[in-house]
């Protein structure tokens, strides 16, 4: 189709119109992820504002007066609030000019740059936290290094405990989602839209933000948003980097909760971080709808070409080289360690010639105190992988029909309705919600309470609008057109489905099952709080180690960690892989 | 265009089909775990629920003896850091996660004798244990180990320095000592909220502030977990931070030791252990009110208070006996050194003023 005609086409949009028999249906598509959430979240999370609120003294009168005066909760909000934005506006700086080298340029190594980018998602605060202060700590290598050099005699950087630790591992961990995000809707864009506007006279940088940019905005926003929630409930990094100068409403909640055990104010303090979560998904929910409109997306083999010019080719290394630095550094300082030998007592002599060891590697396998508890890594990583998969088919199969609901009757009062309420799990409290499994999920047939099953459940909770807003976008773009097309072919609805978006939403759905095993692999919070102590996870096992003294251990911790990494990094090989080979491509 | 799909690749039937799955496995789970009372029955042994934080950890030959004394399955369920499983086993009274819960410390004691979740128990056993651990004088909560919070030192920093160790809390002010001290935040840390709790049987409700704004005027750092404060700011760990104290246990010298990479002969690190420096925390379990297997909870807890799990404890969980007939070994005769007089603050104390003491703290010295 010639370019000129898209151009016309986004400007003169039709909505195609499913028969009368699939919008019946449409209704029916929300019945499993809205039982689902029913049974798994707003349930259990009634229950346990109703049982927090029924401790409380004097009732609600007397609870909003103490919610009231203490200036403290506003200024913990307040804090939340512009932590989380700031961190998101990094990460999208930090974000989108790699998204847009891996959306538009064709380069060898570019499948491990992106599947290493995605490693900082899945590791466990604590270890990361080492990680970070392996190179910018007090004796980090960077304090180090500008030590010897400027002959220095304290370190000039101070990095744990400050705010500035905080952005720093945000952007780190979620830069991934926009890479992911943005890169894969931007390659399929198609370039003769800028082109065309660069013909006409527009400079680069014009077309960029005069046409690419707004088309781009609908997906920079759902992954915004998406960073902006992780950041706004962030728990770990802000506790273990940020120090107890920072608090932002999760840990407030959990100290409210575990700390002090006043219930009833965790209680008004989750409901206001849901408020927040739900009127920003809200308003993203109206703007999306504003933005967004049904392209002509185009194989990658269309839109990306090689580095051809040297001038584009150093541009790109640096940027990758920036990414790399960012992002694997940190990753490789961890993996550095693992292998080094700890010498005992010598923290105040001069750095002695390192030795290398596998020991810690080897000591994994060994149960040296007999312990009940005791997995070999091999199994640990079995059942990360175990769960994992079980989260990437409930979330495929519970985020893909509220998506196509949601994209093909966006206008309809049950869309409307719906939409905003699927993102509630990423920003409720895992705390308040694993209490509200165990005042909830308590009898037959739902006694989850100890089950294994409520790890991949939780999981999924967490994945499951990952999925509903990378499928959303893509199906939402597809140009009804080709739907009418296919119909006035005589395709039944469910063949339009089949032949038309299921292979177009084919590269969504795998940046979808990305997510899901993702999360699955690093998720700590939930498999810690209804962990079976013969099944750990790897994070689990990580911190089991990390949590005792001893050479042994630390050692322990730091060679999990990075077969952690490695296995997550072949895992978005694998995925990776099949992207290309199967229907990824059109 | 006409391509035929078999039935199960077709959207909506393929949702439904998934949401069976769902169904189905919810349905398999709740058969299989065992939520009906166990019964006595030819089948097989029955199953006694313990409930643990995440800390807890005992010897594969230990935990056999004795499921096989009594034909019984022991399932142990873990329910997050101390606080959280106190208030898991709150929020399910009367309809338990399990039998038996295990490691409320004296900090968390008042909360859970005052919700009432436990059922007493005079164990014949505990004719065995001091009564300096006994606090619960109706044997809800029963003692099952102790373990001393205390300052721990980099040896090889004071020796470096020709600096003498702190001997007092009082010295620690002083500016010899000014940036070496690390401590974990009391609202968060277990470990941190027992020096609150020294530090106010030192200088009493009246002083312990201004006692701590004189270590914070002396550059004190607080983080907010033992893991960051032991493992990343501490000297003598094998993290190496910049801090050579740091509030820790007693027992880590000796477990530098037990757990060196490669065999050492002396610990690099050593504690703080003059008198009122330390403070003693103490473990309970007890058997949850409405327990299903009573008789059998009973003798899990008489297994807890017995030599054979109290000589366990030690190298699983780094916390020793509370039987005095239980025996210490080797390692731990060489490299142990415990604290004779811990300071004191009364369980009464602790809990009427637990909460205040540390909104307090924290307002004075955190923000």
């Amino acid at each position: 189709m010639a370019a000129s005609l898209d151009g016309g086409y986004i400007a003169l949009r039709l909505r195609f119109q499913y028969p009368v028999r699939l919008k019946l249906a449409a209704p029916l598509l929300w019945l499993p992820p809205l039982a689902f959430l029913v049974i798994f979240y707003f349930y259990p999370l009634g229950r346990i504002l109703q049982v927090s609120f029924a401790r409380g003294e004097g009732g609600l009168p007397a609870l909003a007066s103490q919610f009231m005066s203490t200036p403290y909760v506003a200024r913990v909000l307040w804090f939340t609030i512009w932590q989380a934005a700031l961190s998101t506006l990094l990460t999208l700086l930090v974000g989108l000019p790699g998204a847009y080298l891996l959306a538009r340029y064709e380069f060898r190594g570019k499948s491990f740059l992106l599947a290493v980018t995605a490693i900082p998602f899945v590791l466990p605060t604590l270890v990361v936290a080492i990680a970070f202060s392996a190179l910018l700590g007090p004796r980090g290598w960077v304090n180090l290094a500008l030590m010897e050099i400027l002959h220095l005699p304290q370190p000039p950087l101070q990095f744990v405990n400050t705010l500035g630790a905080i952005l720093v591992a945000h952007i780190f961990y979620n830069t991934t989602i926009v890479l992911r995000m943005v890169g894969d809707f931007w390659s399929h864009l198609d370039p003769k839209l800028s082109q065309a506007a660069q013909v006409l006279g527009a400079s680069r940088w014009k077309s960029m933000l005069t046409v690419t940019l707004p088309l781009l905005m609908p997906i920079i926003l759902t992954a915004g948003l998406l960073v902006f929630i992780f950041d706004f409930t962030s728990f770990g990094v802000i506790l273990i980097l940020g120090g107890p100068h920072f608090t932002t409403l999760e840990v407030e909640i959990y100290n409210q909760t575990i700390s002090y055990f006043n219930l009833p104010l965790a209680a008004t303090l989750c409901i206001l971080q849901l408020v927040c979560t739900l009127s920003l998904t809200i308003l993203y929910t109206s703007l999306s709808r504003r933005l967004s409109r049904p392209l002509s997306l185009r194989p990658r083999s269309y839109t990306q070409h090689r580095l051809t010019s040297w001038s584009s080719r150093i541009l790109a290394g640096l940027l990758v080289l920036f990414l790399l630095g960012l992002l694997t550094v940190p990753l490789i300082a961890l993996a550095t360690r693992s292998i080094i030998s700890i010498e005992p007592a010598n923290s105040q002599q001069p750095i002695q010639s390192p030795k290398l060891t596998l020991d810690y590697y080897r000591e994994l396998s060994t149960n040296r105190t007999g312990s009940l508890f005791f997995v070999p890594p091999t199994t640990a990583i079995g059942i990360s992988l175990a769960y994992a998969t079980t989260t990437v088919i409930l979330a495929l199969c519970l985020g893909l029909p509220a998506s196509w609901a949601l994209a093909n009757n966006a206008s309809s009062p049950l869309s409307r309705a719906f939409d905003p309420i699927l993102m509630l799990p990423l920003g409720t409290s895992a705390v308040t919600l694993g209490l509200g499994f165990i005042v909830a999920l308590d009898r037959p047939p739902l006694d989850l309470r100890a089950s294994l099953l409520l790890i991949p459940l939780a999981h999924t909770l967490v994945a499951f609008p990952f999925v509903v807003r990378s499928l959303t976008p893509a199906l939402y773009s597809i140009r009804p057109r080709l739907r009418q097309a296919a119909s006035v072919l005589g395709a039944s609805p469910l063949q339009v489905f089949r032949v038309v978006d299921l292979p177009l939403v084919g590269r969504a759905l795998f940046v979808a099952a990305t997510f899901a095993f993702m999360i699955s692999m690093g998720e700590f919070g939930a498999t810690a709080l209804i962990t079976r102590p013969e099944y750990p996870t790897v994070p689990v096992m990580i911190y089991r180690f990390i949590s005792q003294p001893g050479a042994f251990n630390y050692g322990r911790a730091l060679a999990l960690s990075t077969l952690l990494m490695g296995i997550t990094a072949a895992g978005m090989l694998v995925i990776e892989r099949f992207r290309i080979a199967d229907v990824g491509e059109f | 265009m006409n391509r035929k799909f078999p039935f199960y690749l077709q959207p909506i039937f393929g949702t439904i089909i998934c949401f069976l799955i769902l169904i189905s496995m919810q349905g398999c789970s709740a058969m299989t775990a065992p939520t009906a009372p166990s019964s006595p029955t030819a089948s097989g042994p029955r199953t006694l629920k313990v409930m643990t934080h995440d800390a807890f950890a005992i010897s594969q030959g230990v935990e056999a003896t004795f499921e096989s004394q009594y034909n019984v399955k022991v399932e142990f369920i873990k329910s997050g850091d101390a606080g959280t499983a106190l208030n898991k086993a709150i929020l399910s009274k009367g309809n338990p996660l399990g039998d038996v819960l295990y490691g409320v410390d004296n900090a968390f004691l008042s909360r859970a004798l005052d919700e009432g979740i436990f059922e007493p128990y005079n164990s014949p056993l505990l004719a065995n244990i001091d009564a300096q651990y006994k606090l619960d004088p109706q044997n809800r909560a029963l003692p099952v180990d102790n373990g001393d919070v205390c300052l721990v030192y980099d040896k090889a920093y004071f020796a470096q320095h020709n600096l003498p160790p702190p001997q007092t809390l009082q010295d620690l002010a002083k500016p010899e000592y000014k940036s070496l001290l690390v401590v974990e935040n009391p609202a968060n840390s277990s470990p941190g909220l027992a020096f609150l709790l020294t530090t106010i049987g030192n200088f009493g409700q009246e002083g312990y502030l201004d006692y701590w704004k004189q270590l914070k005027a002396n550059d004190l750092l607080v983080v907010n977990d033992w893991e960051t404060a032991y493992n990343t700011e501490f000297s003598g760990s094998s993290g190496k931070g910049p801090r050579p104290i740091v509030v820790s246990y007693d027992s880590d010298p000796a477990f530098e030791v037990i757990n060196a990479s490669t065999p050492i002969s002396e610990p690099p690190i050593a504690s703080i252990v003059s008198d009122n420096t330390c403070f003693r925390q103490i473990e309970f379990a007890g058997i949850l009110k409405g327990a299903r297997n009573r008789d059998l909870a009973e003798k899990w807890i008489d297994f807890m208070l017995s030599p054979t799990f109290q000589e366990d404890m030690p190298l699983q969980m780094y916390v020793f006996p509370v039987n005095s007939n239980a025996k210490l070994g080797d390692v731990f005769a060489k490299f142990l050194v415990r604290p004779k007089q811990t300071a004191t603050v009364s369980p009464q104390d602790i809990a009427a003023n637990r909460d205040k003491w540390l909104q307090a703290w924290t307002e004075a010295i955190l923000h």
